[in-house]
């Protein structure tokens, strides 16, 4: 097992320095420089500024000196950001990503995994179609709809939480991560919801599981501690993905809250071609999915014995 | 259950639970206080909270470039005039208490008032301004509007290290209190210019404190080492979402200065920014969705604000395209548009429809009246050049970048140009960046624009469509234009002047190289206990006049 | 307690021995007979149908367009009554425009409140009312759900886009399904470097920022629908490629698999035939959950340039669009999120009777 672990963690090097390098050129190629404006500064003006941050030398000579410097794990100055570095800027932007991220796993968690056994311990009854069909509202009301809703309801009609900002208005009881994590864990626990059911169909539908009931084992040792185990294996190889996507954050609830995360941070990057704040970003995220979809393998490992050969 | 499988769901579950807990303890700590203000504790306090929309790029005011900055900048820097209460045209003394010009107004002298300090206590001088000037002019500095500085003489030379001495440019300090400056041509409304980001002091100890006069991007703009000459000074700066600013007590004029602080929410999102209104959290905002915009107007009339602003909005037309080349065709564009009906029933902001470039309110000049809604003669033009009833007229694409608003008001154009004139244009839009490329390499038929004024002056409009200006983007050239615009620039008494700037225009117009639709008004959301927020053409605020009425007070 | 290192909990999903897997057209056609003995499934079936029916149909009988403008009429209300502005001009024919009775109004600013009042009742009446060169009468014209900001007909904007969401949803959820499951499938199937290559492939392609790759794809291949499939299906599998690895892992080690191998079969075969049926339980659950997710996808590229340009419009764009006007005029953001969520409900409802359809065990229930 620790030989696995440490293999996945070397082979983050090889996966960062590819995503890098990708994202990188493709920066390079896209339309649209990071000193452009709708007011125009003149040529001179725009020679002077990429020459400032070393823009002007043929593209291969910036990548070289870029690489030595994240090597030191310096990603450079950020150019929306003047006078911040994007080290600075994932600094300050991760940890509010990482609270709303958390939260709003536990609920997609809770929510989804609850609905889905319901569900599934009751097929096709009323106590099936019922959780699942609310779980599905977590979809069909996307984060953009949903989000300005819970606002309305929850910060203007009753009060209870603020409408935007993250350090103002402490004087609202709810703390200011509260409703952008509901919006994105509803979201995510539709999802849940269902691949739960669909695998713990799968797994009740099996001989050993008939053989337990015939035995007499109650039902909810059946679903609990027979079923759950192998019932829950597609949900796990959804988490990991979900998990590094809600705490890098998401740039449609940050704005909707106007919440300073992470992810509005790289969104706006790309749209800004702020390149360093792009690409320190981009390698964040990648080394966040490498190292859940290793927490997620691992656990589906533990989870399911069989993998393991 | 296995015991590794028990170990590492358990140590999952620490960290989850520590990650809670650590964010809900944070969430009651102290630091958050600070913030959190009622709108009844904020009037109270006299601390004006309101939204410039989004995040500010840098507070140096030199390096700055939009109007978000300058909003924030006002509040800290402050030039050699400030803008008066209520007029724009009018400047009260700012870090200058007197000043004179020669009679065509290309040399002028400001006395810098012997009162003025930095925030860090040292004395305002001369010098200081043209430190301030001489960084601005630094090339390797990159400052992207050092060319509002090339009015001064001798600037464009040392920009260009024609000269490397810059006693050769037409700034000088006399001594610490007198400041002269000497322009290429004459300049009338240099009072305006001085006011824009570009003109403003800074101090020269910090700047060389954080790095050389060229070192972009330092520290000093944190808070904590701003060194401010205005009203207020920073006290926090927190990125995406607030910084405060607290009174100066150093200010020359703080006996006046009403409010004890401001705080700058950054909110892109206008819905947002709206909400946070309605929950109290704003005295103001930047502006108002456009389907809210009837709701306030018809139930909250006094909480919104609708000003008249120094901006149009145009389509540039790409004169290089075929068929769009004939001045026929771009008139026939022009006049099929009806303009009334977008303003009145897309907008609805009470912009006024644009029948010139130039919008009214740019002191003495008469905006012109030549460009109105007439279906009929535009079928005649485009048949005269022709395409009668738009047969054989090639298909054309209308670029714009994604926005709502943008969007609405191509789609009324589309239509109406497919109903009046028979002619079909496609819709394409683009994001921000690729926008710009496409609109800067001229590579479209017709791209969506608008042109916000610097100053109170008719040439911060019609000197961008000169042969070659890097604004111009469409490209129109007409050596008679260049030919006027030059000239006014070398004439000095106003009136003549404004006449060839009219005359330049009237020339604009019968070319037409745009299709203009409107000109701008600045609509926001602003709470009655707001005092003395006048509407302005620039939007430029002195906020040292602003205050604020504590509604519960006078209650009692 | 179980000792699950030891023991394997999963009995043999399939029988290899059974015929049924080799014949692969009974699996389907048991599928059939057991789906529709399931009711919910089939109402998801026909509601979809429904759906799908309108969207094609629909908009050839609403009579209105989906395009043109009225702007005078702005975002009228659903079944709100519509005035006829009829101003006669000196030249040409007179100029006809709709406005909504209840901004009729607005027309009287300067008018005294209970003089505006009047005007409306007047015309309300069926009255007509004249002022200078213009007229105003009721007119017959209904909007069933109103009109956008630009007064077109939503009615017909939403069928006009539920064909490209469906459209757009289907051919991109195939895409993605058909690369993440064989990616996926394979990945689980060969393990070892193989496995890693794969999967680590997939976690960069998922790192990757979709923004810059959608406007380099629009930029070097210029917009059009393909580009718009490409650029969806290129994330969307990522996930369906995990889900379905995940479990292929589980079920190779099991006997029929091995005896499958033992036998000689060719590795495409025992993939497709043996190992992907046992997990279409999981890829019909994910496709049901990746539909919405394209649909909505689709109003991103929009934004972007890709995908549907104006006056042409989605079910994606019209709930982004709507969203932000829900305060003032909820209309635009209700009926296009209800097509979207009867669509998503029976999509779901359908996607379980067929999991459970396909599923060989249930049979036995």
């Amino acid at each position: 097992m620790i030989k696995i672990i440490a293999g996945r963690l070397f082979q983050l090097i090889p996966v960062l320095w590819i995503i890098l390098t990708l994202t990188f050129f493709m920066t390079k190629i896209v339309p649209g420089g990071p000193f452009s404006a709708e007011r125009q500064a003149t040529p001179e003006v725009i020679a002077q500024l990429n020459a400032y941050y070393g823009l002007d030398k043929p593209v291969w000579q910036q990548y070289l000196r870029y690489l030595s410097k994240v090597v030191m794990f310096d990603f450079g100055p950020s150019y929306t950001y003047q006078s911040e570095s994007v080290n600075e800027v994932i600094g300050r932007a991760f940890p509010i990503s990482l609270q709303i991220g958390t939260l709003a796993f536990c609920i997609a968690l809770v929510i989804g995994v609850t609905a889905g056994v319901i569900a599934a311990a009751n097929k096709n009854k009323l106590l099936d179609y019922l959780p699942m069909s609310i779980s599905m509202l977590g979809i069909c009301l996307p984060t953009f709809v949903l989000g300005p809703i819970l606002a309305l309801v929850f910060g203007l009609v009753l009060k209870l939480a603020p409408v935007s900002g993250w350090y103002g208005l402490n004087y609202v009881p709810l703390h200011p991560a509260v409703m952008p994590a509901v919006t994105l864990g509803l979201f995510y626990a539709a999802y849940i919801a269902r691949l739960t059911r669909g695998g713990m169909l799968d797994i009740l539908n099996q001989d050993f599981i008939r053989t337990a009931r015939a035995k007499g084992v109650p039902e909810h040792e059946i679903i609990f501690r027979h079923a759950s185990r192998g019932g829950l294996l597609p949900v796990v190889a959804f988490l990991g993905p979900c998990f590094a996507g809600l705490i890098s954050g998401s740039f449609v609830v940050e704005k909707v809250f106007n919440v300073p995360g992470l992810g509005q941070e790289f969104i706006k990057s790309v749209f800004n071609r702020d390149y360093p704040l792009i690409l320190g970003t981009v390698v964040f995220f990648g080394a966040l999915i490498v190292i859940f979809n290793l927490v997620s393998d691992v656990v589906q490992l533990l989870l399911d014995p069989r993998s393991r050969n | 259950m296995s015991s590794a499988m028990k170990t590492v769901i358990g140590v999952i579950a620490v960290l989850f639970a520590g990650v809670l807990v650590w964010m809900f303890a944070r969430g009651t700590a102290t630091d958050r206080s600070s913030y959190s203000l009622t709108l009844r504790e904020a009037n109270r306090n006299k601390i004006l909270l309101l939204t410039v929309g989004s995040e500010p790029r840098t507070l140096d005011p030199q390096a700055a470039q939009g109007v978000t900055e300058h909003h924030i900048i006002m509040a800290m820097i402050e030039g050699l005039v400030a803008p008066s209460i209520n007029d724009q045209a009018k400047v009260v003394p700012g870090m200058a208490d007197r000043w004179e010009h020669n009679d065509d107004y290309s040399v002028w002298m400001f006395h810098i008032g012997e009162d003025r300090k930095w925030s860090n206590g040292d004395s305002i001088t001369a010098h200081d301004f043209v430190f301030s000037y001489k960084r601005m002019l630094t090339a390797s500095f990159g400052a992207q509007y050092a060319e509002n500085l090339y009015i001064l003489k001798g600037a464009e030379e040392y920009y260009n290290g024609k000269t490397g001495n810059f006693d050769d440019v037409g700034v000088k300090a006399i001594d610490d209190h007198n400041l002269r400056i000497e322009l290429v041509g004459p300049t009338p409304y240099l009072l305006s210019l001085v006011q824009h980001d570009s003109w403003l002091p800074i101090n020269p100890k910090t700047i060389l404190k954080f790095g050389n006069i060229d070192t972009r991007d330092t520290k000093w703009t944190h808070a904590g080492n701003y060194v401010a000459n205005g009203p207020f000074i920073m006290k926090t700066w927190r990125p995406n979402d607030v910084i405060e600013v607290v009174r100066n007590p150093l200010y020359w004029d703080a006996a006046n200065v009403k409010l004890n602080g401001i705080n700058f929410y950054s909110i892109e999102n206008s819905n947002t920014g709206g909400r946070a209104f309605q929950a109290g959290q704003l005295h103001k905002t930047d502006q108002v969705s456009l389907d809210k915009v009837p709701y306030y107007r018809r139930m909250h009339p006094e909480l919104i604000r609708i000003d008249p602003y120094e901006g149009v909005y145009f389509y540039r037309i790409n004169i290089s395209r075929k068929v769009l080349d004939n001045p026929k065709v771009r008139l026939a564009l022009n006049l099929a548009i009806d303009r009334d009906a977008i303003v009145k029933n897309i907008l609805r902001e009470d912009q006024k429809p644009a029948t010139g470039f130039t919008p009214p309110g740019m002191g003495d000049y008469t905006p012109l009246n030549k460009i109105t809604y007439d279906p009929e003669r535009a079928r005649q033009l485009l048949a005269e050049a022709g395409y009668p009833k738009g047969k054989g007229f090639p298909k054309f694409t209308i670029h714009f970048n994604t926005l709502e608003s943008h969007r609405a008001i191509a789609e009324a154009i589309q239509q109406m140009w497919k109903e009046e004139l028979g002619i079909d244009v496609t819709l394409e839009n683009q994001e921000w960046k690729v926008y710009l490329d496409t609109q800067n390499s001229i590579n479209y038929d017709i791209s969506r624009s608008a042109w916000i004024g610097d100053f109170l002056d008719p040439v911060t409009f019609l000197s961008m469509w000169t042969a070659g200006n890097g604004n111009n983007n469409t490209h129109w050239a007409n050596s008679k234009y260049d030919a006027l615009i030059e000239q006014a620039a070398r004439t000095g008494d106003p009136k003549t002047r404004l006449d060839i700037l009219h005359r330049a225009e009237e020339l604009f117009l019968s070319e037409l190289p745009v299709v203009l639709v409107y000109w701008y008004t600045n609509t926001y959301l602003l709470q009655p206990s707001v005092q003395n927020w006048y509407p302005l053409v620039l939007g430029n605020h002195n906020y040292k006049y602003i205050d604020l009425k504590d509604e519960f007070e006078r209650a009692k | 307690m179980r000792d699950s290192t030891r023991a394997a909990p999963f009995a043999d999903p399939v029988p290899v021995q059974g015929e049924s897997l080799e014949r692969g057209s009974s699996l389907w056609r048991d599928a059939w007979l057991r789906l529709q003995k399931n009711r919910i499934a089939l109402f998801g079936l026909w509601t979809f149908m429904l759906i799908a029916i309108l969207c094609l149909g629909g908009p050839f009988f609403t009579s209105y367009s989906y395009e043109s403008t009225e702007i005078s009429l702005k975002a009228s209300a659903p079944t709100e009554r519509i005035v006829l502005r009829t101003e006669f001009r000196k030249v040409g024919e007179p100029r006809e425009s709709y406005l909504a009775l209840s901004s009729l109004e607005d027309e009287f600013l300067e008018r005294s409140p209970a003089e505006r009042r009047a005007i409306k009742e007047r015309v309300q009446n069926g009255n007509e009312f004249r002022e200078g060169n213009a007229a105003y009468r009721l007119s017959n014209q209904r909007h069933v759900f109103g009109t956008d900001p630009l007064g077109r007909d939503l009615l017909t904007r939403v069928l006009i886009g539920g064909r490209i969401s469906l459209a757009v949803g289907f051919a991109a959820t195939l895409v993605s399904i058909a690369i993440g499951v064989v990616w996926g499938a394979a990945a689980g199937f060969a393990g070892g470097k193989v496995d890693t290559v794969m999967m680590r492939f997939a976690d960069i392609l998922y790192a990757l920022p979709f923004t810059v790759i959608v406007i380099l794809l629009m930029v070097m291949f210029g917009r059009n629908f393909v580009l718009l499939f490409v650029a969806i299906g290129a994330v969307e599998w990522l996930n369906m490629s995990r889900i379905v690895r995940g479990q292929i892992i589980a079920l190779k080690n099991q006997e029929f698999i091995e005896a499958a191998i033992s036998l000689g079969l060719p590795a495409y075969r025992i993939m497709f035939r043996h190992l992907i049926p046992n997990v279409m339980g999981s890829i019909i659950i994910y496709t049901t959950l990746t539909v919405p997710n394209v649909m909505l996808l689709e109003a991103v590229l929009s934004f972007l340039g890709l995908g549907v340009q104006p006056p042409l419009s989605s079910w994606g764009v019209l709930i982004d669009e709507g969203s932000r006007t829900m305060e003032t005029s909820p209309w635009l953001l209700f009926f296009p999120a209800v097509f979207f969520t009867l669509t998503l409900f029976s999509l779901n409802f359908l996607g379980d009777g067929l999991r459970d359809a396909l599923d060989p065990k249930s049979s036995k229930d």
